[in-house]
């Protein structure tokens, strides 16, 4: 019963939330939205059972990517009202046409044929042990190809974040006319 | 307990939320937020099926789904810092450069 009604009050919170980010018109607004929708899926995936990945959700998304974006909003400004393309009933009705079709395509294999759990979750281990020992030996390769990736994420940010940040915009700008 | 389909309508909503941002937006900003919304909608699904079936792999895809977006953030973060520094704006309508 409770787990129920938690799972009801996380998903209205986060469904508010999202739909404030996509049609608020202040970018501060929107991140700000954008945080609290992600600290309640961590909730879900405590709901769900899953300590390790809501930890990662909460440390990650909420700590660094947020982070992230707030401090990128310092270069651009974010006082100014954003403008709009005129949404009309078309775009809705093909987003949602199209997400159900997707949402359908990755779940109706699941519940037609017979799903045979690849590694199982033990019985009696805890969640963070149990993806350690998978994520350890049947996902080695890709952890490793992932923590390359996130090392040339990083150094390609630093590089085109820090070109030229002693100069200012304006400079740059003149730069440009020339 | 709470059936999959409860968590795949959510899943639904979600990314439909995220997929009309980012048909609508013309901030650069906005649609890189609504990017987030649809990567974290697919997340709880993943989380979801891998519940209910009591396997692992969909957290595991999860993890690297959560990696990617980090990643994303970086560059994409990095590249917009470049374009507003050039044109001073980071609307959609101020990349028609090609436009003859």
């Amino acid at each position: 019963m409770i787990e129920l009604i938690a799972f009801y009050t996380f998903a209205i919170l986060i469904i508010i939330s999202f739909v404030i980010v996509v049609t608020s018109k202040n970018a501060l607004y929107s991140m700000s939205a954008l945080a609290s929708g992600m600290i309640l899926i961590s909730g879900l995936f405590f709901l769900l059972n899953a300590d390790f990945l809501g930890a990662v959700q909460l440390i990650v998304y909420t700590g660094a990517v947020i982070a992230l974006y707030a401090f990128a909003m310092i270069f651009f400004d974010t006082a100014r009202d954003i403008k709009e393309s005129k949404s009309s009933k078309l775009i809705f009705i093909l987003t949602g046409f199209s997400s159900v079709l997707l949402v359908l395509i990755m779940t109706v294999p699941l519940a037609t044929g017979n799903v045979e759990a690849l590694y199982p979750i033990h019985e009696g281990v805890g969640n963070s042990q149990d993806v350690g020992m998978v994520l350890f030996t049947k996902y080695l390769i890709p952890f490793e190809v992932t923590a390359v990736m996130l090392l040339v994420a990083m150094i390609g940010g630093i590089i085109m974040a820090g070109k030229k940040m002693d100069e200012g915009i304006i400079e740059l700008k003149e730069e440009l006319k020339q | 307990m709470i059936g999959l389909e409860h968590y795949m309508i959510l899943t639904t909503v979600l990314f439909m939320i995220g997929l009309y941002g980012v048909v609508v937006r013309k901030n650069l900003l906005m649609l890189f937020f609504a990017t987030e919304i649809m990567l974290n909608a697919v997340n709880i699904g993943l989380t979801a099926i891998s519940n209910h079936y009591g396997d692992l792999t969909g957290q595991m895809f999860a993890f690297f789904i959560i990696a990617i977006a980090a990643s994303e953030v970086a560059i994409g973060l990095g590249l917009l810092i470049i374009w507003f520094k050039r044109h001073g704006t980071i609307d959609l309508d101020s990349l028609q450069s090609m436009k003859g």
